[in-house]
């Protein structure tokens, strides 16, 4: 029950992106399409995984004192295998990832998840929370990637989506539609969170009302 | 090496590639230290104090390190650490010598480690001056130009974005929007204003 809590928490509850704002940089830079986005989610994902893994296993053997530095090491060797990776096998996602990828290692979500949950917990949740945390960040960035991509070139995933007389706004693709687009859903977010909020408090006020009436 | 290709790379760095509004680079401070002037000119201060330091002690590392043992394809690692150790050595240095300056810095600078503008600096520099048979001395000069340059430009982004905020403070956004939505939407016009950069020409 409890790994399956850590598996979904992070899209919603926990989204690093949106209700964080973690793992920003990454977010906005490579979001131009959905095909990048997915690239650079996959990325991070495998990323944080493998550190999740490595770090949990080895929580009690790392001196508290040299902790972050040790964890960024880990970190930057996984970042290291990917970009050796996707530079054999996938070269053309690489290159338009660019120093995105080495950037990784920097990104807040992957030494903040190492920080916060791994080395204080087991292998097994240490996992989930890696997958969710992953999946959380992928959601985040396909979801801005596909609202750009759509609004700034009519398409999605290369197919046009919105006929041959859609007019492109093409600032969308570039730098300042990456900020009004995470603003917007950041807003949209923090709506969704208040109407949550209430829903739950007026449950609650009800209940105490039956129990008063009685 | 000539005055012009430097101008170029000065004016290229501080506006037309923006770290923070065209590249995406060091946005968690951009939107974590911008709620008032004072301290984002401190973090600015900072993090141009770092880049140039940075640029500088990769640049050593690269060509003498990995280039001669053939393993450039370590730098993330080799930079992250070598950055790591740079902030706290710097920080160190700072507390020794001048207590009132690291009293005004010293907050921030272990923030500066995971801004990702940093080590983005280092691999730019890579990528754009050192991997491409420039000549050594002309390749350390443009680093150096470039990291602090690309320091301005943070600096400028962050300070601007300060001052806007300071305004937004008195203004009745709606609730939803405050704080981190707002100072998105913000960075966006800002960005659309840097756009206009972009046709700039020089050298």
């Amino acid at each position: 029950m409890s790994a399956l809590k850590e598996l979904t928490k992070g899209f919603y509850k926990e989204n690093p992106v949106f209700r964080l704002a973690l793992g920003l940089c990454p977010a906005l830079a490579v979001s131009t399409s959905v095909k990048n986005a997915l690239g650079m989610g996959a990325a991070a994902t495998f990323v944080l995984l493998g550190s999740n893994i490595v770090i949990s296993l080895l929580g009690k053997v790392i001196p508290a004192k040299v902790r972050i530095p040790c964890f960024v090491v880990v970190i930057a060797s996984f970042v290291t295998i990917v970009e050796l990776v996707m530079g054999a096998y996938l070269p053309e996602l690489s290159k338009s990832l660019g120093i995105f990828i080495p950037l990784i290692v920097v990104n807040c979500i992957i030494l903040g998840r190492a920080e916060a949950f791994a080395s204080k917990n087991g292998l097994w949740l240490s996992i989930m929370d890696g997958i969710g945390m992953g999946l959380g960040f992928t959601f985040a960035i396909v979801l801005i990637g596909a609202i750009r991509e759509i609004l700034g070139d009519g398409k999605l995933f290369g197919y046009m989506v919105l006929g041959p007389d859609f007019q492109p706004v093409l600032i969308m693709i570039l730098a300042p539609g990456a900020f009004i687009t995470i603003g917007l859903l950041m807003g949209y977010f923090n709506i969704l969170d208040a109407k949550v909020k209430r829903r739950a408090e007026a449950v609650e006020a009800a209940k105490a009302n039956a129990r008063g009436g009685r | 090496m000539d005055l012009g290709q430097l101008l170029a790379i000065v004016v290229g760095a501080i506006f037309v590639s923006n770290f923070v509004l065209a590249r995406f680079l060091g946005l968690c401070p951009f939107v974590g230290v911008s709620k008032d002037s004072e301290s984002a000119l401190g973090m600015g201060m900072a993090v141009i104090f770092v880049m140039t330091m940075a640029s500088l002690v990769t640049w050593f590392v690269y060509n003498y390190v990995l280039v001669p043992l053939e393993i450039t394809y370590l730098r993330t690692i080799a930079f992250i650490l070598v950055i790591a150790a740079l902030v706290q050595f710097v920080e160190m240095v700072i507390e020794k010598t001048s207590p009132t300056l690291h009293k005004s810095l010293g907050i921030y600078l272990p923030l500066i480690t995971t801004n990702c503008a940093v080590l983005g600096v280092a691999v730019v520099n890579v990528d754009s001056f050192m991997s491409t048979g420039l000549s050594r001395n002309a390749s350390f000069i443009y680093t150096l130009v470039h990291g602090f340059a690309a320091g301005l430009g943070f600096t400028l982004a962050l300070i601007l974005m300060a001052a806007i905020r300071e305004r937004l403070d008195l203004i009745d956004v709606p609730e939803s929007m405050r704080g981190i939505p707002i100072t998105f939407i913000v960075a966006g016009l800002m960005a659309i204003a840097f756009l206009g950069f972009s046709g700039l020409k020089i050298g």
